[in-house]
C-alpha cells in the first residue's frame, strides 16, 4: 500500500493545499489515503464525484483532492450532499465528515439521511473529539473520559453511530479503525458501490485533542488503543457464546448490509409517469 | 409537458403563494427543497405538484436550515434552486444565506411574512423581517430583495429573481407576507413560445485555465457547475480567487468581501425597480413596499380626490436599497411617510438615505390586519403628530 502512495498522491492531491493541517499522529489523512485508493480501486471518473463536509478537522478532507467540493457550514454536509445528488444522481456523492459535525450539530440530518436513502456514501471520522476547537466533549466522547469541557470526567454515555445509522434505515453500516488499511479500504469501496446510503465510521486517533487528557497523547500508545480496545466482527463470531457476552472490544466490521430502494432511483421511475 | 401545460393554463384566478411557484418555473427552476410553514406552505404544495410534471426535483427536508443547504447543493450541482419558508424558518435559514453569499450561489427564497417575533401570529402577515432580509446572517453580505404587491407580480418578481440570482451569483429574496401570499388575484403568464430558459452558462475558460472566484464581467465570476470538469472547491471560509482557503490574510479577506458586496451595490440603479408617483408641488411624500404600497396608493388616491397634493414612490427592489431614487424624489418634499406591517423598519433606512432632507416618519400597524388606505390618510393629515394606528 505505501508503494503506491506517490500515485495517488500525484493522481488525486491538490498540490497547492500540501501539507495538511493534520497534527502528529492524527489518523485523519490515512482516510485520505485510503478514501482515494478505494476511488481508484473501483475506478470512479473524479470528474462526477463531489465531495461535501462540513465544519472541523476530518471536514477540512474535500479540500485537499483535485475535484469538485463542497465545504460547508457546520453539520449540514448531509444536507448540502442530499441537494447535490437529487439535482445531479449521476455524480457520486461521497462526505467526509467527525462526531462532533454529523452526531453533534449535524444529528438531525444524519437520522434523515439515512431514513431517505439517497445514493451518498458517508465517511465519520469519529476521534471521540472536537479536535479544531482543542479537545472538547462531543457525542461519541466515552463515559468518563477527559476533555476540555469535561474536566472532571463526561457524565453522558456516548451515541452508537452504527446503531443510530442501522435504527435510521442505512443499507450498508460498516466500522473500522485507521489501524485496519486494508479492510478500511475495502469497506470505503463496498459503501461506494452500495446503492443508498452508506455509512462507514472510521475510529481515528486524536493524540492532540482527545490523547492528551486520557493517557493517549503519544501517538504511538494512541494507535495501539484502538488495536487493543477492537475486536473484528468474524473474531467476535468465532468466540464462545460466554466469552461472547463477556466482550467490551468495540466492533469492528461491516455491521449491517440490507439494500432497499434507492431514492433518486425511485424518483426518476415516479417522475416518467407523471411528466 | 411543457411549464404552461404543467401549470394549466395561461390565465387563471390563484393566491400569491402559487404564484410565486409558477413564477419560479418560468424562470427555469427545476429545484425546491423546503419545510412547511403557515403561511408559505402552499409554495412548497405547488411546487411538489408541478416539478415532477416538468423532471424537476422536489423534496421535503427536515427543517429549513437542511432546505436551504439543498438549494445550495443543487445549485452547485447545476440547477436553479429555490426554498420558500416564513419568519421562524427564516431565521433558521439565516445560516445558509451566510454560506451562499460567500459562495456567491445563485438560489431564490420567498419569505412569506408573518407575524413575528418566534411563532407570533402564523396565519396573520406582516412585513417584520425586512431588516432581517438584510442584516439577518452574521458578517458583511448584500443581498438583493424584491416585494411583490399582487398576485401577478409573485409570477414576475419570482420569475425575474432567477435571472438576478444567476447574474449577480448571490442569494435573491422575494419578501411577501402572508396577505399576498394567500390572497387570490388573476394573473397572466407568458405564452408557451416567449418562456425562454437557457442552462447556465459553462466558464468562457477551460478547466486549468478558470479561476472560479476571479471576477470577469464587472465582479461577478464565472460559475463552473459540480460534474463538469473543473474541479471547484467551494468553501464558507475566506478564500482566494481560487477557491483555496486563506484565514489569516488581511487583504485577501478585504478583497472578497468587498467584491461580493460591491457586486451588488454597484448595480444598485440596475437592479432599482420603483413605482414613482410624483405630484407637482406637493410636499408630502410616501415611500411604501409590498402590501402597504396597494393601501398607499389608496390613500393617495382619497387625498387627491380631497384636493390635497401627495406623493407616492413604491419599492420594488428594497435592496440595494434605492437611496438616490429616494433622495430625488424626496427633494421637494418636507415630509416622507413609510407605512409598513412592523414597528418602523425601512422607514430608519429612508431617513438614513434622506439624512434629514426631509422629516421621516413612520406609519406602523402590527396584530395581523394590513393597514388601511384611511390610516394612512389620518397620519398624512396629522400634520407629522404620531398616529397610532
Amino acid at each position: 500500500m505505501f508503494n503506491q502512495a506517490r500515485e495517488i498522491r500525484n493522481k488525486y492531491i491538490r498540490e497547492e493545499m500540501w501539507p495538511s493541517i493534520f497534527c502528529t499522529g492524527c489518523g485523519i489523512g490515512n482516510v485520505l489515503n485510503y478514501a482515494l485508493r478505494a476511488i481508484d480501486e473501483i475506478g470512479l471518473d473524479i470528474d462526477k464525484v463531489t465531495f461535501c463536509s462540513g465544519i472541523g478537522c476530518s471536514s477540512r478532507l474535500p479540500g485537499y483532492i483535485e475535484a469538485d467540493g463542497l465545504h460547508t457550514t457546520h453539520g449540514r454536509a448531509l444536507a448540502f450532499a442530499t441537494g447535490v445528488k437529487l439535482a445531479a444522481p449521476d455524480l457520486s456523492v461521497v462526505v467526509f465528515t467527525g462526531d462532533g459535525d454529523m452526531a453533534g450539530i449535524g444529528g438531525n440530518h444524519f437520522i434523515h439521511a439515512a431514513r431517505r436513502n439517497a445514493d451518498i456514501t458517508v465517511i465519520c471520522i469519529n476521534n471521540y473529539t472536537y479536535g479544531m476547537t482543542g479537545g472538547q466533549c462531543s457525542p461519541t466522547t466515552p463515559g468518563e473520559s477527559k476533555t476540555t469541557t469535561t474536566p472532571y470526567g463526561n457524565l453522558e454515555e456516548p451515541f452508537d453511530l452504527c446503531r443510530l445509522a442501522i435504527g435510521a434505515g442505512a443499507p450498508f453500516v460498516a466500522r473500522w479503525t485507521v489501524g485496519y488499511p486494508y479492510e478500511t479500504v475495502n469497506a470505503i469501496k463496498a459503501a461506494m458501490e452500495t446503492k443508498g446510503f452508506a455509512f462507514v465510521e472510521l475510529l481515528v486517533p486524536c493524540p492532540t485533542g482527545y490523547g492528551k487528557e486520557n493517557r493517549l497523547k503519544d501517538a504511538r500508545a494512541s494507535w495501539e488503543w484502538y488495536k487493543q480496545n477492537t475486536i473484528t466482527a468474524a473474531d467476535l463470531r468465532a468466540l464462545s457464546p460466554e466469552e461472547r457476552a463477556k466482550n467490551e472490544k468495540i466492533v469492528v466490521g461491516t455491521i449491517w448490509h440490507q439494500d432497499r430502494p434507492e431514492l433518486t432511483a425511485r424518483y426518476a421511475e415516479a417522475v416518467k409517469t407523471i411528466s | 409537458m411543457n411549464i404552461i401545460e404543467a401549470i394549466g393554463g395561461r390565465e387563471l384566478f390563484t393566491q400569491g403563494d402559487v404564484a410565486c411557484a409558477y413564477g419560479a418555473l418560468l424562470g427555469g427552476c427545476t429545484f425546491f427543497a423546503g419545510y412547511p410553514i403557515t403561511p408559505a406552505t402552499e409554495v412548497a404544495e405547488a411546487m411538489s405538484r408541478l416539478l415532477p410534471k416538468i423532471r424537476g426535483v422536489t423534496v421535503q427536508m427536515e427543517d429549513e436550515i437542511a432546505s436551504i443547504s439543498a438549494v445550495i447543493g443543487a445549485s452547485w450541482a447545476g440547477r436553479r434552486a429555490m426554498t420558500a419558508t416564513s419568519g421562524p424558518g427564516f431565521s433558521l435559514m439565516m445560516e445558509g444565506i451566510g454560506y451562499a453569499c460567500m459562495t456567491e450561489t445563485p438560489c431564490v427564497i420567498v419569505n412569506v411574512q408573518r407575524s413575528g417575533p418566534s411563532t407570533g401570529q402564523p396565519t396573520e402577515p406582516a412585513q417584520g423581517d425586512m431588516m432581517q432580509a438584510r442584516w439577518g446572517s452574521h458578517g458583511d453580505n448584500e443581498l438583493i430583495v424584491l416585494a411583490p404587491n399582487s398576485v401577478q407580480e409573485c409570477v414576475d418578481l419570482t420569475r425575474l429573481a432567477f435571472e438576478l440570482a444567476d447574474r449577480f451569483r448571490n442569494p435573491v429574496f422575494v419578501m411577501t407576507d402572508g396577505e399576498v401570499g394567500h390572497m387570490r388575484e388573476k394573473i397572466v403568464l407568458p405564452a408557451a413560445e416567449e418562456i425562454d430558459i437557457r442552462p447556465r452558462p459553462a466558464p468562457s475558460t477551460p478547466p486549468g485555465e478558470f479561476v472560479p472566484f476571479k471576477a470577469v464581467k464587472g465582479k461577478v465570476p464565472e460559475m463552473a457547475s459540480f460534474g463538469t470538469g473543473y474541479h471547484t472547491y467551494v468553501t464558507g471560509l475566506t478564500h482566494k480567487e481560487s477557491g483555496l482557503p486563506t484565514t489569516d490574510n488581511a487583504e485577501e479577506h478585504t478583497g472578497l468581501i468587498r467584491r461580493i458586496c460591491e457586486k451588488i451595490t454597484d448595480a444598485t440603479d440596475e437592479l432599482t425597480r420603483v413605482e414613482m408617483d410624483q405630484d407637482d408641488g406637493a410636499t408630502v411624500g410616501i415611500v411604501s413596499y409590498g402590501i402597504s404600497s396597494r393601501s398607499a396608493a389608496g390613500a393617495v388616491r382619497l387625498l387627491r380626490a380631497e384636493g390635497m397634493k401627495v406623493s407616492h414612490l413604491r419599492l420594488v427592489t428594497v435592496y440595494p436599497f434605492p437611496e438616490r431614487v429616494i433622495r430625488d424624489f424626496a427633494a421637494p418634499l418636507s415630509r416622507v411617510l413609510v407605512p409598513e406591517l412592523n414597528l418602523g423598519q425601512i422607514c430608519h433606512t429612508v431617513r438614513e438615505a434622506l439624512d434629514g432632507a426631509a422629516a421621516v416618519e413612520k406609519v406602523s400597524k402590527i396584530g395581523g390586519e394590513i393597514i388601511t388606505p384611511d390610516e394612512i390618510v389620518e397620519a398624512v393629515l396629522s400634520s407629522g403628530e404620531p398616529v397610532k394606528v
